[in-house]
C-alpha cells in the first residue's frame, strides 16, 4: 500500500494535494513555503494535476481566490508562512465564518522585525482565534497523511470549515525523509467528493457573506463557535478511518511515554521529536516524564488534554511564541486556561524556546525539565521563562 | 432587517449564514427616518414628473389622476422633489410626531 520513498517534505506534501486531486490551488510564494507552491505549479503545468493555477499577487489575493473557488464547491488549496499569512490574517475570518472548506498548509515561521525566515510559532499563536481548524504535525508523513484527512475533515458537511495544517518551517519543508505516499485510488477511496451544500450557481442563487447587523451576528457567532468545537467529532472519526486505511493513527493528545509520568513535557511541532529523544535519557535516569503533543490545537481537546495530565503533578509547557506583555507563552496559557477550574490539576511552567529557528537540543528539553521542577518545588520563576536566551 | 432575523435563533442560522431566500430593500421602512414631509398643492401641478426623476428613494409614483406624490413609507423626507419642483407644488412640512 502506497510507495516508500525518500523526499522532501514540501514535495510530499505537494503530492498530497495531487492525490487529493485539489481543484483551484491560488498561493504567493513566500519562504520557507515556497517548494510546496512551486511543485504544485509543475504538477499543474505539466498536466498531472487537473487543476487551475492562480498566480496570484499577494497571500491575500491568495485567500480571497481559494474562497471564490471554494463557494463554488470546488476543492481548494493554498500554503503560506510568517508574513504571508499575516498578510491574509482578515480574509482568515472570512473563510470561516462564510464556512468555506479551504485547505492551507502553514510553513510556521517567525514574524518580523527583524526579518527572520526560520520557524517559530509567532505565526500560528496570531491566527489562534481565526475559526479555522488548526492541525499541528511533527515531521513529513505527519503533513501528507494530514494534509489528506484536512479535505475530508474541511468538507464533511457537518464540519464545512477551512482547515490548517501546520509544519515547522525548515525542520519540515526542506527536509528530505522517508515518506510513504499513499496509492491514488486508496485516495480516492479515502476522500469523498466535495459536495458544498449551498455553492454559488446561477441556476439556485444565494446570498453569501451578506450584512450583519447587532440583531444577527451574536446568533450567527454562537453557531460559528458551536461547529467548530463539535467538528472535533468529525476529526476524530477521520483519523480512526485515515487509521483503519493506511495504518498510521492521530489523536488531539498524542502520548510518548506519558502513562504514569508525575511530569510531562508539552510540545507542538517538530520539536517534538528532540523532546522524545530528552525523554528517553531523563527514563533511563529512573526519572518519571514522559511527553504529551498537542496535534489538535483548535477545536483545544479540553478533554482530551485533561485525561492525559490526571496522574502528573507537573507540566513543563514549551512554547515557540510569545504574548507578548501577557502570560509569556501562548501554549502555556492556553493549557492553563484549559486547568484552571478542575479540582485536582497539576503545577503548569512554561518556557519560551526556539524563536526565530533557534535549535533546541536534547539537553535543552532536559534543563527545562529541570528548571520547571526546581520552580514548582521552591517557588520562584518569572513570568516569562526562557530557554537559550542570553543573558 | 425582516421581522425573521429578529426572531432568529443561532440554530436556525444556515450554512455560512448564506442566505436562501432573496432579500429586498423594499422591506426597508425608510419612511422612518424621516422629519419632514413632502405637501401637495395640485393646484399647481403640470405632471411633468421631475419630482419622480430626482427622487433618490425612487419612491415618487401617480395616483389615479396622474399626479406624482411620494409614497411615504420609503420617503425620507430629503426635499429634492420640492427643491426641484419647477412650478412650486411641493413644500416640505416638519413631522409631528
Amino acid at each position: 500500500m502506497g510507495r516508500k520513498v525518500g523526499i522532501e517534505v514540501s514535495i510530499a506534501i505537494s503530492e498530497a494535494v495531487k492525490l487529493a486531486n485539489a481543484d483551484v490551488v491560488a498561493a504567493y510564494p513566500i519562504t520557507p513555503q515556497t517548494h510546496i507552491v512551486e511543485h504544485l505549479a509543475e504538477l499543474v503545468a505539466s498536466g498531472e494535476l487537473d487543476a487551475e493555477y492562480i498566480p496570484v499577487e499577494s497571500e491575500h489575493s491568495a485567500m480571497s481566490a481559494c474562497l471564490g473557488a471554494a463557494a463554488t464547491g470546488a476543492r481548494a488549496f493554498t500554503a503560506t508562512a510568517g508574513q504571508g499569512l499575516e498578510l491574509m490574517h482578515e480574509v482568515l475570518y472570512v473563510a470561516s465564518s462564510m464556512q468555506l472548506p479551504v485547505v492551507m498548509v502553514v510553513a510556521n515561521r517567525a514574524l518580523s522585525a527583524p526579518i527572520n525566515v526560520w520557524g517559530d510559532h509567532s505565526d500560528m499563536m496570531a491566527v489562534r482565534d481565526t475559526g479555522w481548524v488548526q492541525i499541528v504535525v511533527e515531521n513529513g508523513q505527519e503533513a501528507v497523511d494530514n494534509v489528506l484527512c484536512a479535505f475530508c475533515i474541511g468538507e464533511d458537511k457537518r464540519v464545512l470549515l477551512p482547515v490548517m495544517v501546520h509544519i515547522d518551517g525548515f525542520h519540515l519543508t526542506h527536509v528530505v525523509e522517508p515518506i510513504v505516499l499513499p496509492d491514488q485510488a486508496d485516495v480516492d477511496d479515502f476522500i469523498p467528493p466535495n459536495e458544498y451544500p449551498l455553492p454559488l450557481d446561477p441556476a439556485r442563487p444565494v446570498t453569501m457573506g451578506s450584512f450583519g447587523p447587532p440583531v444577527i451576528y451574536p446568533e450567527i457567532k454562537k453557531r460559528q463557535d458551536v461547529v467548530l468545537r463539535e467538528s472535533k467529532e468529525v476529526i476524530l472519526e477521520n483519523w480512526q478511518r485515515f487509521g483503519e486505511a493506511f495504518g498510521r493513527y492521530y489523536h488531539p493528545v498524542e502520548q510518548y511515554r506519558a502513562e504514569g509520568a508525575k511530569t510531562l513535557l508539552m510540545t507542538m511541532g517538530s520539536t517534538s521529536e528532540t523532546a522524545m529523544d530528552a525523554v528517553d535519557r531523563m527514563r533511563d535516569q529512573g526519572m518519571s516524564v514522559g511527553l504529551l503533543k498537542l496535534r489538535l490545537w483548535r477545536p483545544f481537546p479540553f478533554e482530551e488534554l485533561l485525561q492525559a495530565v490526571r496522574d502528573a503533578d507537573l507540566l513543563v509547557v514549551v512554547d515557540r511564541a510569545i504574548s507578548f506583555g501577557g502570560p509569556a507563552g501562548p501554549f502555556c496559557s492556553e493549557v492553563k486556561a484549559a486547568l484552571y477550574n478542575q479540582d485536582k490539576k497539576p503545577k503548569v511552567m512554561g518556557f519560551v524556546a526556539g524563536l526565530g529557528g533557534r535549535d533546541i537540543p536534547v539537553g535543552g528539553f532536559e534543563a527545562m525539565v529541570h528548571r520547571g521542577m526546581e520552580i514548582a518545588e521552591k517557588g520562584g520563576g518569572e513570568i516569562l521563562e526562557t530557554y537559550g536566551v542570553r543573558e | 432587517m425582516s421581522t425573521s432575523d429578529e426572531e432568529l435563533t443561532w440554530r436556525e442560522i444556515e450554512v455560512g449564514a448564506i442566505f436562501t431566500v432573496p432579500g429586498t430593500t423594499a422591506d426597508y421602512q425608510t419612511g422612518d427616518w424621516r422629519s419632514q414631509a413632502p405637501s401637495y398643492n395640485f393646484d399647481r401641478c403640470i405632471k411633468c414628473g421631475i419630482c419622480q426623476l430626482y427622487c433618490p428613494e425612487g419612491c415618487v409614483g401617480q395616483d389615479e389622476d396622474g399626479y406624482f406624490i411620494a409614497d411615504l413609507y420609503w420617503c425620507k423626507g430629503c426635499g429634492i422633489c420640492a427643491r426641484e419642483c419647477p412650478t412650486g407644488v411641493i413644500t416640505m412640512v416638519e413631522e409631528t410626531e
